[in-house]
């Protein structure tokens, strides 16, 4: 099985029902997704498949349909996406396991829509659980990443 | 550890650090009061150095033991160090240490709490009745009851000081400048000529020299760091995916388990049949564990299919009632005289007072409630003949250490606890539960280190969740005011179930029963809470505020019926009730931010609620809104009062935070039994807030007792539910007495 994650391709040998979350996490050794409930509940697996957020816990490795972004792929530490840099100046994170998906939802929404209403982010993220309750700064950072973005 | 031991301890600290180039700095605390024998004992144990700063030549780094849960606890006990360090967060490393009886926590112990005289002897009881459950945990390196800033407040600012202190005498003994003319800046002594000296350069000479004692503290007004925003250490690589937790740890050889124990708690499996289990792929073992079985395999997800492939037949004497229904009898059943547990408050003549015939009564509900952080409990362990050795996310690494001992029989000196980030924890990370059973395995495969990573569903069903609890309230009105207040409340002790799972006593009554309740500042002329503990229910631990979680809304729901009974306005009849000023001025506080009394529009409704809770008087305002998709929460308005804010961007997101915990709870979540067995599975089942429900929330901490620094971590929690309630009330005039509320009421 092939499968290609940040842009590198993998060789992989494994049962095609194995869900593409413990396959990253597991096989590959990529930790930015996240388990946290298995179940789509709470988005901390959120990845992009073909550019589109996808709950990897629900994603058979066999499905996959196309290139696999992680938030690693997003951008580092050393070369942050417009959105990260969103999530470090509005100082979002609490215990911040959640967020990694929280970024991949985000970047989602920003691509098809660049500005985005107040209620069209609570739509839009409200599949992602946040135990810590950080919802407004997660509100704020949408709309500085947002701005970022349109000034690029 | 014996006074041998302490030195012994010392001795080895400072030799140890001396050999690797470095030095390792502590404060010793030798004033305490002298009332207290046990206190002169205890202060013993403090003399120990106590290492809080270690500088080498490659580098600094802060130890601060209190866990990080996410709410920033290593941050903010770095910058106590910080500030008087004279070093910048960004050229520090910091690290929580081995578990270490010198990290005890001072402001667990409620008899250590600095109040004496008799004008502070509601602050004393308050703070008393609150620790006193938690005193089993002295001497035990322990993150919770919102201590982590008060315990460190001074400690960490007087570590920082004399490390600071002693590399200026170092400095001088280098360079022959006086240490009165020598100033530090940023990680360095400078002389005055500009020669910048830093710290690492004189870490040896340091080492050799005895650390400088009793350094006065700064003048707030020279404070750099305190008070102001911080970019938290962990912002960033919690900003890029890159922040690893304790579910991330990997090592060599490991290999991943899965655990799935009786859904009814407490017991165990009578036989299994592993047959089917162990033919799938990347299996390697499955294994008794207590109160279940582990899968063993090369992949975390290949672990949970198998343990679920395991056939078990499960013991079934069920030591709770089998149905829900039976767990609410057993509290309706507990409001008599054999259950009485405590009645700390009994003002005036209840008994005369409620002879009259308007007496207006009410009883309440609060369900059990799973913790569920986003992350699932995990941890991995290695058992070698001479030592084991865990890694986990954790707030008792000293108290692990004897769970350890108890299932491996390694001395807990061979015990090593290394603490990871945690992916939250809200009191879940109390229980030793996980790190137990991966002990258990891991025994069982010596040399091979054990990662076990609970499903969901398990941590869910087997969470020691939140008290269940029932209130029964009866009071009477007259001129417009409140006259009588009379407070049950029933629930089981979670101090004894919770010490009760690792073996200690807890003798004398749990005034968890009773916080947030029987310890508020009002003068109602007749005015008594009463506390029962109830027998016989599920096993529970501390979920964020502990009792006061559910007593602050009972305690607040119903004084706000006798209220609204009387006529009176439900600010104004709080204020003229309460008779500590530090109190009445959160009120204050959030009338004025939420601007109370103004005119509302049609179907728009505000409710008050306060409660002191963990030392801290905190009011908050909820606004609600009547929409055709069910009730909108709009605002939320909350004051604290805590001494000093340390971060106040911390501040701002943790306290925003617990209030969607707090009103995310109050209104979706419940954890009920059916069959003996916990009824919620995951998230879909009880998940708390999300964002299309969150308010606006508008924070504000007070600074107006600054002698009292205070921690922020639950006091959010016991008023907001009851806030929610009495503007529910003021907006649809139904009175919502049980949480959920949305067995009650639909909301948006």
């Amino acid at each position: 099985m092939k499968l290609t994650v940040n842009g590198t391709e993998h060789e992989l040998d494994i049962e095609p029902e194995m869900p593409l979350l413990w396959v990253l996490r597991d096989e590959l050794g990529i930790k930015g997704v996240k388990f946290g409930c298995g179940v789509a509940a709470c988005g901390a697996c959120t990845v992009h498949i073909d550019g589109e957020a996808q709950r990897s816990c629900q994603v058979p490795a066999g499905d996959v349909w196309g290139p696999v972004t992680t938030i690693e792929g997003l951008g580092t530490p050393a070369e942050m996406h417009a959105i990260q840099e969103a999530w470090l100046e509005n100082q979002v994170a609490q215990c911040g396991y959640c967020q990694g998906g929280q970024m991949m939802q985000a970047a989602d929404l920003l691509s098809n829509n660049p500005d985005p209403s107040d209620a069209e982010i609570d739509d839009a993220m409200s599949g992602n659980l946040c135990r810590c309750g950080t919802y407004p700064r997660i509100r704020a950072a949408v709309k500085t990443a947002a701005t970022k973005l349109k000034g690029v | 550890m014996s006074r041998l031991g302490k030195i012994a301890r010392r001795t080895f600290l400072v030799s140890t650090a001396a050999i690797a180039g470095g030095v390792a700095f502590g404060y010793y605390m030798y004033r305490r009061p002298a009332a207290n024998p046990l206190l002169d004992d205890l202060a013993e144990g403090e003399a120990a150095l106590t290492p809080y700063v270690k500088i080498t030549e490659s580098g600094i780094t802060l130890i601060t033991p209190r866990a990080d849960s996410g709410q920033g606890a290593y941050s903010v006990q770095a910058m106590l160090i910080a500030e008087e360090l004279d070093v910048e967060l960004d050229q520090v490393a910091v690290d929580p240490g081995p578990p270490s009886p010198a990290y005890y926590n001072t402001a667990m112990a409620g008899e250590a709490a600095p109040f004496r005289t008799t004008d502070d002897s509601f602050m004393a009881n308050t703070t008393r009745g609150v620790m006193d459950a938690m005193m089993k945990f002295m001497g035990l390196q322990i993150t919770g009851g919102s201590t982590t800033v008060p315990d460190s407040f001074d400690k960490l600012r007087r570590a920082g000081a004399t490390a600071r202190e002693t590399l200026k005498a170092a400095a001088a003994q280098q360079t022959g400048v006086a240490v009165a003319n020598l100033r530090t800046e940023a990680g360095k002594v400078i002389t005055p000529d500009g020669t910048a000296l830093t710290y690492e350069s004189l870490a040896s000479a340091a080492a050799q020299i005895d650390p400088v004692q009793d350094v006065p503290l700064r003048d707030p007004s020279q404070w750099r760091m305190i008070g102001k925003q911080v970019v938290r250490k962990d912002t960033l690589p919690k900003s890029t995916g890159t922040q690893a937790y304790g579910i991330d740890f990997e090592m060599d050889g490991m290999v991943h388990a899965s655990v799935r124990l009786n859904p009814r708690r407490g017991l165990g499996a009578r036989s299994f049949d592993a047959s089917a289990a162990e033919a799938m792929p990347g299996v390697q073992a499955i294994l008794p564990i207590t109160g279940g079985v582990a899968a063993v395999a090369n992949n975390t997800w290949r672990a949970m299919q198998a343990v679920q492939a395991v056939e078990v037949d499960w013991d079934t004497a069920t030591p709770y009632p089998e149905e829900q229904e039976g767990h609410w009898q057993i509290l309706s059943d507990s409001f008599i005289e054999d259950r009485l547990d405590s009645r700390y408050r009994d003002d005036g003549d209840v008994e005369t007072a409620l002879q009259g015939e308007s007496v207006i009564e009410a009883e309440y509900r609060a369900p059990y409630l799973a913790h569920s952080p986003l992350e699932p409990i995990n941890a991995t362990v290695l058992v070698t003949e001479e030592r084991v050795d865990v890694w986990t996310g954790t707030q008792i690494p000293r108290f692990l250490q004897a769970e350890v001992e108890k299932i491996t029989g390694h001395a807990q000196d061979d015990i090593h606890i290394h603490v990871l980030m945690m992916g939250g924890s809200f009191g879940h990370r109390l229980e030793p539960r996980v790190v137990q059973e991966a002990a258990e395995i891991a025994a069982q495969m010596p040399g091979t280190p054990v990662k076990l990573t609970y499903s969901r569903e398990e941590d869910w069903t087997h969470n020691d969740t939140r008290q269940i609890a029932m209130a029964r309230a009866r009071g009477t009105v007259a001129n417009g005011q409140v006259q009588t207040m009379d407070l049950g409340i029933a629930m089981p002790s979670v101090i004894a179930s919770q010490m009760g799972r690792i073996g200690l006593p807890t003798p004398g009554p749990d005034l968890q029963i009773v916080a947030g309740a029987w310890e508020q500042p009002y003068a109602i002329p007749n005015y008594r809470v009463s506390g029962y503990r109830a027998p016989g229910l599920a096993p529970v631990s501390s979920w964020r505020a502990v009792g006061a979680s559910t007593n602050g809304f009972f305690h607040e729901t119903f004084l706000d019926e006798l209220i609204h009974a009387a006529g009176a306005d439900p600010m104004a009849e709080r204020m003229r009730l309460m008779w500590h000023d530090t109190s009445r001025k959160t009120l204050e506080a959030v009338a004025e931010m939420s601007n109370w009394g103004a005119a509302l529009p049609q179907g728009t409704g505000r409710g008050v609620a306060f409660t002191m809770s963990f030392g801290v008087p905190t009011a908050e305002v909820v606004e609600v809104t009547r929409t055709d998709a069910g009730l909108r929460l709009d605002n939320v308005w909350i004051a604290a009062e805590v001494g000093r804010v340390v971060d106040p961007n911390m501040f701002e997101n943790m306290v925003q935070g617990g209030i969607v915990w707090a009103l995310g709870h109050a209104m979706n979540s419940e954890v009920t039994y059916a069959g003996g067995a916990v009824a919620q599975q995951n998230y879909w089942d009880s998940e708390g807030m999300r964002m299309f429900q969150t308010p606006q929330i508008m924070v504000r901490g007070l600074e107006n007792d600054p002698a009292r620094v205070r921690g922020m971590g639950e006091p959010m929690v016991p008023p907001a539910a009851a806030a929610l309630s009495n503007a529910i009330f003021a907006a649809t005039g139904q009175r919502v007495r049980e949480m959920p509320m949305m067995k009650h009421v639909d909301f948006v």
